[in-house]
């Protein structure tokens, strides 16, 4: 093959080849080793990039990175650093913050539960940590990280399937998100976080947040929040089989 | 929606920063500072294009003004090409290529890693970048020529910072 050029190979090793070049390319590989072996490198060379980085996926994204605000003006790393300490991280991220704890406490539940909708709903490729494969696994290590028992509903009467689970960092410890799949490939997530105050229960509450409709509740030392991007009717439809199904 | 928007861009622009950057606090501010520049500039973003490609410009033009600022601009391409033949050097494991991604000039490791890494076309790299397709090509070349003498021992491991 004359008119072979090494961008040729490059595109060839990224995949960036329509079919026609990529038939050629691979007859000329045939008879060339040194072409073979620069593709062989190369592919090599992607294959560890991604395997040296891609962990970086999977890990909690720390409270600060969602708490970043419009700078009001430019401040000296140290002392974002130590404005930050003093501030409480993530409020203030979807919309304005509240005043009171009562408020801190409730309002902080469907922002927090949104923005981790937000973040690993759409991840095509990680969307979990572990997935419903070990599903038994799964309930295990969150109940033994949160320091409680967790149960991970079934929602397949109502087209969803359990696509599994990952250990979040909440706003005082950890925080469990198990996320359910229906058949068009729409995601809901079930949002869970142990509470430090006194035990209580309250009703369902509902928040918009932007385009993410929420449902929580209290359930003794537990905080619920399921999230989607639907309607809040049907959504309220699943939020109540949770709630059966988490007290029945 | 700007917020949950950009935010669900967090975990990939981590990624990308990492392997830029290398150190992870380091890596954090970069996507911190990135975020920052996303939210001021929302409004010049054009709806229905790519925002992940447009949210790699802004670290890109971020991380070369902090490598401006700090002095640590690593020598250009052709400058680096000459420091080529110094004492070989044992080949790198594996486990060294976040090491082996340092020595390379930061315009070489941008164009590996948005095509190695975050599987970019050469064509969004171009954009990203803001350079010609033909400039991505020959970055790519010469960043995947000299990851391969470095990984197997035929090219120093030099830090390569400019000192001014």
């Amino acid at each position: 093959m004359s008119n072979l050029t090494e961008t040729d190979l490059h595109a060839y090793v990224d995949g960036q080849l329509d079919d026609s070049r990529r038939v050629q390319v691979e007859a000329h590989l045939a008879h060339d080793t040194a072409a073979t072996e620069s593709v062989r490198v190369w592919r090599e060379q992607n294959e560890a990039l991604r395997a040296l980085y891609n962990p970086v996926l999977n890990e909690p994204v720390p409270q600060r990175l969602f708490a970043a605000r419009l700078p009001r003006r430019r401040w000296p790393y140290y002392a974002l650093a130590a404005g930050a300490l003093g501030l409480s991280f993530g409020l203030g991220w979807i919309s304005q913050s509240y005043r009171t704890d009562r408020f801190v406490e409730a309002a902080a539940l469907p922002r927090r539960a949104a923005v981790a909708y937000a973040v690993y709903a759409p991840e095509v490729r990680h969307p979990v940590e572990v997935g419903a494969d070990q599903q038994d696994h799964l309930v295990k290590w969150l109940s033994k990280r949160l320091g409680h028992e967790l149960k991970a509903p079934l929602l397949t009467q109502q087209g969803f399937d359990l696509v599994g689970g990952r250990l979040l960092p909440g706003g005082k410890g950890p925080v469990a998100q198990f996320m359910y799949q229906d058949a068009r490939g729409q995601r809901i997530t079930l949002y869970v976080s142990l509470r430090d105050a006194e035990p209580r229960d309250t009703a369902f509450r509902f928040s918009q947040e932007d385009k993410i409709a929420v449902f929580y509740w209290i359930d003794g030392n537990l905080g619920y929040a399921l999230s989607g991007e639907m309607d809040r009717a049907s959504l309220l439809a699943v939020a109540t089989v949770v709630y059966r199904q988490l007290n029945p | 929606m700007e917020r949950a928007e950009i935010a669900a861009h967090i975990p990939r622009l981590r990624r990308y920063a990492r392997a830029l950057a290398g150190d992870a606090h380091r890596a954090d501010d970069l996507v911190q500072d990135t975020l920052e520049r996303a939210l001021t500039k929302f409004h010049l973003w054009r709806h229905g294009s790519d925002l992940r490609a447009w949210m790699f410009t802004i670290m890109h033009n971020v991380f070369v003004n902090q490598l401006k600022t700090r002095r640590e601009l690593p020598l250009d391409d052709a400058v680096e090409d000459g420091l080529q033949s110094g004492p070989q050097s044992d080949p790198l494991e594996l486990r060294d290529l976040d090491t082996a991604l340092r020595c390379l000039p930061v315009e070489q490791r941008e164009v590996l890693l948005l095509v190695g890494l975050e599987q970019l076309s050469y064509a969004e790299a171009s954009r990203t970048l803001n350079v010609p397709v033909g400039t991505v090509m020959s970055r790519l070349s010469r960043g995947r020529e000299r990851l391969r003498a470095l990984m197997s021992g035929t090219a120093a491991v030099t830090s390569l910072k400019a000192v001014k």
